[in-house]
């Protein structure tokens, strides 16, 4: 349905009325039920697993481990940073809690399920580290030189009128996404079939192929729906290697499905971080020198590293910049993508940090920055593909009412609660990779076009059609896209804000062909009437195939980012420390903006993850055991209703000229980028009291 | 899940009858049982359902207000008895847990429900409560949300109910059936400190069900507050809790009544700092001078000392709403 704000979710009547399949709900004749079970310690050896009772319960088929499994061919192959080089059940080695040990089968779950509570898998133990700042002397330079940024002059900082130094620490996050991750696998001989969630399914379908050996043809990857992903979608995890195995060995449909204790250990999360922030500027609020420390953690297995740092080399005109990234290695799972990785942690701290120097000022911290602006990227010394930051910061000001902020922190107070402004701001980069994409006029008024992108939320399909629209203009109801599935045409994994751009940049192009092709079949038409063309040509269908480059016509020449700026007005509980964020205004250069309504969901999605961010996350760890103390969703706080208050989004909505042709500019990610450093501001504003350790709970501000 | 029966006795009686068995348990609401039997913490041979038996009434008995074992949490503070009663209680109901769940969950069942520790919670991790003799894993580990009155060497849990803070300020008292009859006691002696029995939450026994509640007419009804202090402003267990009821005439406090949550073993009663308001007038110094008198005896551990401060405020906040002076 089209209105006003543009497309509605072309898939949302199957969702909201359920009749969507999710990985979980595919059923096969003789399907079975895998439950994995969990190391009970974080580092050490598997000395034994007595199965024996677990085999004896009713209904179990297999209980499979590294005792019984067989050896998988692919894991022999040299580990990367993207492929964990766990070896589930060929490897007795214990590297982080809640690593799976062993599969049980069932015929139902729930024996499964209670079948796996009987193995006893024993252990010879050894002292694990999990503590991130208990181990900081430990961290190395992952990226060796490529760790470290200099421009200008290092700790140019120190030297100017005007300074501040500040360490912040942000905790683990979880995705905690709403579906449980699960993987239904199905043989047939050596040919595989799965169904899960997969943000990338053309890497999930290399991944299976290297693990197994086998040649693209044998591997077909189905991954319709995501209910949610937000980064932990990509890698083949462990626990969809036990389902592959498993499977694999009993040669039945085989399903899997992990709990929500399992999804914080077993699908990543993002990194907590260590970050110290000197900044200086003149007396009259010109920056001289930003100087960025950053230490994040990575697992004993396999090295995750992401861009903390990056964002400071080039949000500000500064002449003196220099940063670093360090991780320390610790007996935990992997981190992995987390909304906005990277930007999200650093730009926390980047963006209090300015908030900081400008409260030493004396200064307005929108004017700080707008003094600061940089016109031109001060990292790489390229002009901007396009930017309005400066337009977000008037028309967030503007619709927020931001002239009425006190300088004065602690000077406004509404029936006995503080009352404060905070603005953060934050970019991300607006990518593109290699994209095709299939599309077919049919003669019954069907124009159906294909990729092998995925949906882990945002509305991929909607967009898709929507650019579909603009340029095959038939009745936006009459155009499908088909997406999730490895057979279609190869597209990138749905990361890094980069679908719309390169699956949108490749329907474009393929509609525009298929529209020249109709031109051709005519005899030469601006606007060819394609069923009367079909119909009289005789012709069934026209489908083209078109592959797109992942770089646009002079990429290169530019820097190209997406922007936000968020603006909060929190409230503080003077006696009690609770805060409740009252009002939100993001403001976006999002480029052109393709579709309003499934945008302005992205945005508000990424300030609800920024709320929990900001006031409640924290992934909680006890050090002894290494092992989280509240892995469950009633002790792990996401934001409820009651914390999120109206959401006002603004777009400034105009055209990238480089990125793409539609002009657009990815916003999934940008959407979180420097939310909480607006809390931590506003909270500041209210009180007077500067939080820089996340989430922002009641116990810091008594 | 271990395999179990289930029943649903025809009668009270029945119910009785049933229940002197060892490993069979009560199912009111289900809430929190089905959630220790999914996590393995507690394993009952028999589950024994009482939500058919006619112990949902809320009503007036002579000198106060009868509520039913059975009745839940949400239609509570929603009765309209409640409300002009004891709207203190309709608070506390209102503070705790979400709609969904006080949809489902029983005034008898909020009264039973077991600690949230971590600890107690893990089957893999030392808890004296769940399996005596193990070790407390939380006087050592993650104890911010812990208990700074009252803990013992063996546990330092607290309970984790907000119906209850406001249950034992308002001098409810428990109506308890077993098998030579009916007994009451006051609802602040119902559950217990955890001593070297931290496996006890309360005074029931084992053989006996609660058919419900009775809250003495008082006159608080003006002057009382239910304040919660909480990670997220919804569906969070209370960092702090306070029910402050407080009965003002000509100026000054004749009686005041004062529970914590979040802070002990059981619903936390401040005997002296509620003796410290009588006779004073409702002012914020004279409730901080209570607060203060509260924490007497208070100790921390490692990630909840903020309570120490936390509490105090909390306690003159609270009865600054309930005077109606903030
Ligand atoms: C995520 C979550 C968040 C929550 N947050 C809060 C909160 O913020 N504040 C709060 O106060 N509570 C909270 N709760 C707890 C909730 O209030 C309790 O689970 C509920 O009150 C239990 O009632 P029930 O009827 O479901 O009990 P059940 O689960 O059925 O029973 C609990 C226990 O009571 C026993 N029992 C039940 N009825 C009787 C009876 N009549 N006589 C004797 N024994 C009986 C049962 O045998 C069992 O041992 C939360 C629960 C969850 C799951």
């Amino acid at each position: 349905m089209t209105n006003k704000n543009g497309l509605t979710r072309v898939d949302g009547r199957l969702k909201v009325t359920g009749a969507i399949k999710y990985a979980a709900e595919y059923k096969f004749p003789g399907l079975v039920y895998g439950v994995v079970v969990s190391s009970t310690i974080a580092k050490g050896e598997i000395t034994g697993i007595d199965s024996k009772a677990a085999e004896k319960s009713p209904g179990v088929i297999a209980v499979i481990s590294h005792l019984n499994a067989p050896k998988i061919p692919g894991y022999d192959r040299k580990p990367n940073d993207f492929d964990p080089n766990i070896k589930t059940f060929n490897d007795s080695k214990i590297y982080f809690y809640g690593q799976p040990v062993a599969l049980v089968i069932a015929d139902s779950f729930e024996r499964a399920k209670h079948a796996a509570t009987l193995v006893k898998v024993s252990y010879q133990k050894q002292q694990q580290q999990t503590s991130l700042t208990a181990n900081l002397q430990n961290s190395y330079k992952p990226w060796g030189d490529g760790s470290d940024y200099l421009r200008g002059e290092a700790n140019a900082y120190r030297n100017a009128s005007v300074k501040i130094e500040a360490e912040y620490h942000t905790p683990i996050h979880v995705h905690n996404a709403m579906e449980p991750f699960a993987m239904t696998a199905v043989w047939d001989g050596d040919k595989i079939t799965v169904y899960t969630k997969a943000q990338a399914i053309k890497s999930m379908q290399q991944d299976i192929m290297n693990m197994f050996k086998l040649p693209i043809e044998n591997v077909q990857v189905y991954s319709k729906v995501i209910g949610g992903a937000f980064g932990s979608g990509s890698p083949l995890w462990p626990y969809a290697k036990a389902a592959l195995i498993g499977a694999k060995v009993i040669n039945k449909p085989l399903k899997v499905v992990i709990d929500r204790e399992q999804m914080f250990t077993m699908v990543g999360y993002r990194s907590p971080a260590v970050q110290k922030i000197g900044m200086g500027a003149s007396a009259d609020g010109k920056l001289v020198g930003i100087t960025h420390e950053a230490t994040g953690e990575t697992s004993t297995y396999q090295q995750f590293g992401e861009g903390i740092t990056d964002t400071t080399k080039f949000l500000y005109d500064c002449p003196n910049v220099n940063t670093q990234y360090r991780l320390t290695r610790l007996d935990l799972s992997t981190p992995t993508y987390t909304r906005g990785p990277g930007e999200t942690t650093g730009v926390f701290a980047l963006e209090c940090a300015v908030d900081e120097l400008a409260h030493a000022l004396n200064m307005d911290p929108l004017e700080f920055r707008k003094k600061n602006y940089a016109d031109h990227d001060p990292e790489e010394n390229k002009p901007w593909s396009s930017k309005y930051l400066d337009e977000c910061y008037s028309l967030g000001a503007e619709h927020f009412g931001w002239d009425r902020r006190k300088q004065k922190p602690a000077s406004v107070i509404e029936n006995g609660w503080l009352v404060g402004y905070g603005v953060g701001s934050g970019a991300y980069g607006a990518g593109r990779a290699n994209c095709s994409a299939r599309a077919k006029l049919s003669a019954d008024g069907i124009l159906l076009i294909q990729s092998s992108t995925s949906d882990m939320g945002p509305g991929t399909a909607t967009v898709m059609v929507k650019i579909a629209s603009d340029i095959i203009d038939i009745p936006v109801e009459n155009i499908r896209f088909e997406l999730g599935s490895s057979a279609l045409p190869a597209a990138p994994g749905e990361y890094g804000s980069i679908t719309t751009s390169s699956v949108g940049s490749a329907v474009f192009d393929t509609c525009t062909e298929l529209k020249e092709k109709f031109k051709q079949i005519a005899g030469g038409t601006d606007n060819p009437d394609y069923l009367k063309i079909l119909k009289e040509h005789n012709l069934p269908f026209v489908e083209v195939t078109h592959h797109t480059s992942g770089r646009a016509p002079d990429a290169d020449k530019y820097s190209a980012h997406a922007y936000v700026t968020h603006f909060v007005e929190a409230h503080v509980h003077p006696a009690t420390g609770m805060v409740k964020i009252k009002k939100v205004v993001s403001a976006v250069d999002g480029g052109k903006i393709l579709n309003p309504i499934t945008a302005r969901s992205q945005i508000i999605g990424g300030v609800v993850w920024g709320i929990g961010m900001s006031l409640t996350e924290e992934g909680v760890l006890d050090h002894r055991y290494g092992k989280y103390v509240n892995a469950n969703l009633g002790d792990y706080h996401v934001a409820t209703h009651a914390d999120v208050p109206q959401i006002e989004v603004v777009f400034v909505d105009k055209k990238d000229p480089v990125t793409n042709p539609m002009g657009s500019k990815g916003i999934g990610e940008v959407a979180i980028v420097g939310f909480a450093a607006a809390v931590a501001n506003a909270v500041f504003n209210a009180t007077g009291i500067r939080v820089r350790d996340l989430p922002i709970t009641p116990d810091k501000l008594i | 899940m271990k395999q179990f029966q289930y029943i649903r006795p025809a009668t009270q009686q029945n119910v009785l009858d049933a229940i002197t068995k060892s490993g069979t348990k009560i199912i009111a609401g289900g809430t929190n049982l089905v959630d220790l039997m999914k996590r393995g913490v507690t394993a009952p041979d028999k589950l024994v359902d009482i939500n058919h038996l006619p112990l949902k009434g809320i009503t007036p008995t002579k000198s106060g207000l009868h509520i039913g074992a059975l009745a839940l949490n949400s239609v509570v503070s929603e009765n309209a008895l409640v409300l002009q009663k004891h709207p203190l209680l309709s608070l506390a109901l209102k503070a705790g847990a979400s709609p969904q769940l006080r949809n489902m969950a029983t005034v008898g069942g909020n009264m039973m429900q077991r600690t949230r520790c971590t600890y107690f919670y893990d089957t893999t991790m030392p808890c004296n409560k769940r399996e005596p003799g193990t070790g407390c894993g939380a006087m050592e580990g993650y104890n911010r949300m812990h208990a700074i009155f009252g803990a013992s060497q063996q546990c330092i849990a607290v309970h984790p109910s907000d119906m209850c803070v406001g249950l034992a300020a308002l001098d409810a008292v428990v109506i308890i059936a077993g098998k030579k009859g009916e007994r009451r006691i006051p609802f602040v002696d119902f559950h217990r400190l955890p001593e070297d029995h931290p496996e006890t939450d309360n005074h029931l026994a084992k053989d006996e069900l609660i058919v419900g509640v009775e809250i003495p007419d008082n006159n608080f009804a003006k002057n009382s507050y239910y304040l919660k202090v909480r990670d997220r402003q919804s569906y969070a267990f209370a960092l702090v809790s306070v029910a402050a009821a407080l009965d003002i005439s000509g100026g000054l406090i004749k009686q005041a009544r004062l529970a914590m949550g979040g802070v002990a073993h059981k619903p936390w009663r401040l005997y002296d700092a509620e003796k410290s308001l009588v006779g004073k007038a409702p002012t914020e110094e004279n409730f901080k001078v209570a607060a203060q008198i509260a924490m007497q005896g208070a100790k921390a551990y490692e990630y909840n000392a903020f309570k120490l401060k936390l509490a105090p405020a909390s306690i003159s906040e609270a009865l600054k709403h309930a005077a109606g002076v903030v």
